[in-house]
C-alpha cells in the first residue's frame, strides 16, 4: 500500500468514526442494565413474598383490599416500583458516568439530551397509558403494557446510542405481547423482562464493550 | 488515476472540514459547541473552517438565544450533503484501484 492510500484509509476509518461518535451516545454501560435488573428482580421478589405466591403457581393475583403487613396493595406496588425505579435510575446514572469518565467523554450533552428525550416520552405515555388501566380496573395488563411501552422506548432510543439496545427493547415487546395475551403472569414477565433481559443484555454488553477496555 | 484525484472536492482538502462534515452529515442542527467538542478543536479554527465551508454553500448557519446566550448552529445543505458523498465515493474508489 502506498503512503498516498494508507492516508485515504486513515481518512475514511477516521469520518466513520466520527459519524458514529457524534450522532450516538456511546457511553451507556452494560453493568447500568445489569444493576437494574438486579433491582427488578429485588422488588418482584418482595411483591411475591407480599402476595405470598410462587412464580408461576398459576393463580391469578387478586388484589383484595386488606393486603399483607397492614399494607394495602397499591401502596405497596406503588413503593416497590417506585424504589425500584429510584435505585435502578441511580445506578445506571453512576455506571455511564463511571464508563463516560473513563473514555474521557462528555456526559451531558446534545447527545444525552437526545437520549433521554427519546426514552421519556414512550414511557411517560405508557406510565399514563397504566394509571388509566389501573383507574378502569384492568391491572392484569398493567405489567404488559409497562413491557411493552418500555420495549418501544427503548426501540425509539436505539437510534441514539448502542445498537444492542434495539434486541432489548424487541425482547422487552415480545415478553409483554405474550404476558399480555396470558394473563395472570404480569409479575413472572415482568420479573424476566426487567429482571432476567436487562442482566443477560447488560452483560452481553459488558463484555463485547468495557471488558477490554 | 488522474482522474479521479481531480475529482476529490478542493473544499475538504483540509482534515477538519471533512471532521466538520462527517458531524453534520448524521445530524440535524448542530451547535457550535458541539463540534468544538467533538473535533477537539479552539474556537478560531473550527471558525475559518466552518466560515470556508459556508462560503461554497455546503453548510447553513442559524443564530439565535437560547435564554439569554447567543447560540449558533449549522446544518448540512443537500449540496453539501452530496459534495461530501462524492468525495467519500471518490476516497473509495481510489482505495479500490489501488489494490
Amino acid at each position: 500500500m502506498t503512503p498516498h492510500n494508507r492516508e485515504h484509509l486513515a481518512t475514511l476509518s477516521e469520518i466513520r468514526s466520527l459519524m458514529e461518535r457524534s450522532s450516538r451516545f456511546i457511553s451507556l454501560s452494560g453493568l447500568s442494565g445489569v444493576a437494574a435488573g438486579l433491582w427488578a428482580l429485588v422488588g418482584a421478589a418482595a411483591a411475591f413474598v407480599y402476595l405470598g405466591k410462587v412464580p408461576f403457581d398459576g393463580r391469578y393475583h387478586t388484589f383484595v383490599d386488606v393486603g399483607q403487613w397492614g399494607v394495602p396493595p397499591v401502596v405497596f406496588f406503588a413503593i416497590n416500583a417506585s424504589l425500584v425505579l429510584v435505585l435502578a435510575l441511580f445506578s445506571g446514572i453512576y455506571f455511564t458516568t463511571r464508563k463516560a469518565r473513563r473514555n474521557g467523554q462528555p456526559i451531558w450533552g446534545q447527545l444525552t439530551r437526545r437520549l433521554l428525550w427519546s426514552l421519556a416520552v414512550p414511557l411517560a405515555v405508557g406510565g399514563l397509558f397504566s394509571l388509566a388501566m389501573i383507574r378502569s380496573g384492568m391491572v392484569l395488563l398493567v405489567a404488559p403494557a409497562t413491557l411493552v411501552f418500555y420495549g418501544l422506548a427503548l426501540l425509539n432510543a436505539s437510534k441514539y446510542t448502542l445498537h444492542d439496545i434495539r434486541y432489548l427493547g424487541m425482547t422487552e415487546m415480545g415478553l409483554g405481547l405474550i404476558a399480555a395475551f396470558w394473563p395472570g403472569y404480569g409479575l413472572e414477565f415482568w420479573a424476566i423482562g426487567f429482571g432476567l433481559a436487562h442482566i443477560l443484555y447488560g452483560t452481553a454488553m459488558y463484555m463485547k464493550y468495557e471488558r477490554k477496555l | 488515476m488522474k482522474r479521479i484525484l481531480t475529482k476529490l472536492n478542493k473544499a475538504f482538502d483540509h482534515r477538519v472540514r471533512l471532521g466538520i462534515m462527517s458531524v453534520l452529515v448524521v445530524n440535524d442542527w448542530v451547535d457550535f459547541t458541539f463540534l468544538k467538542d467533538t473535533l477537539e478543536l479552539t474556537d478560531g479554527r473550527l471558525a475559518s473552517h466552518i466560515k470556508a465551508l459556508e462560503k461554497v454553500k455546503y453548510l447553513e448557519v442559524r443564530k439565535r438565544f437560547v435564554g439569554r446566550k447567543p447560540n449558533t448552529s449549522y446544518r448540512v445543505t443537500e449540496k453539501g450533503r452530496q459534495a461530501f458523498q462524492a468525495h467519500l465515493d471518490a476516497l473509495e474508489e481510489l482505495l479500490k484501484q489501488s489494490k
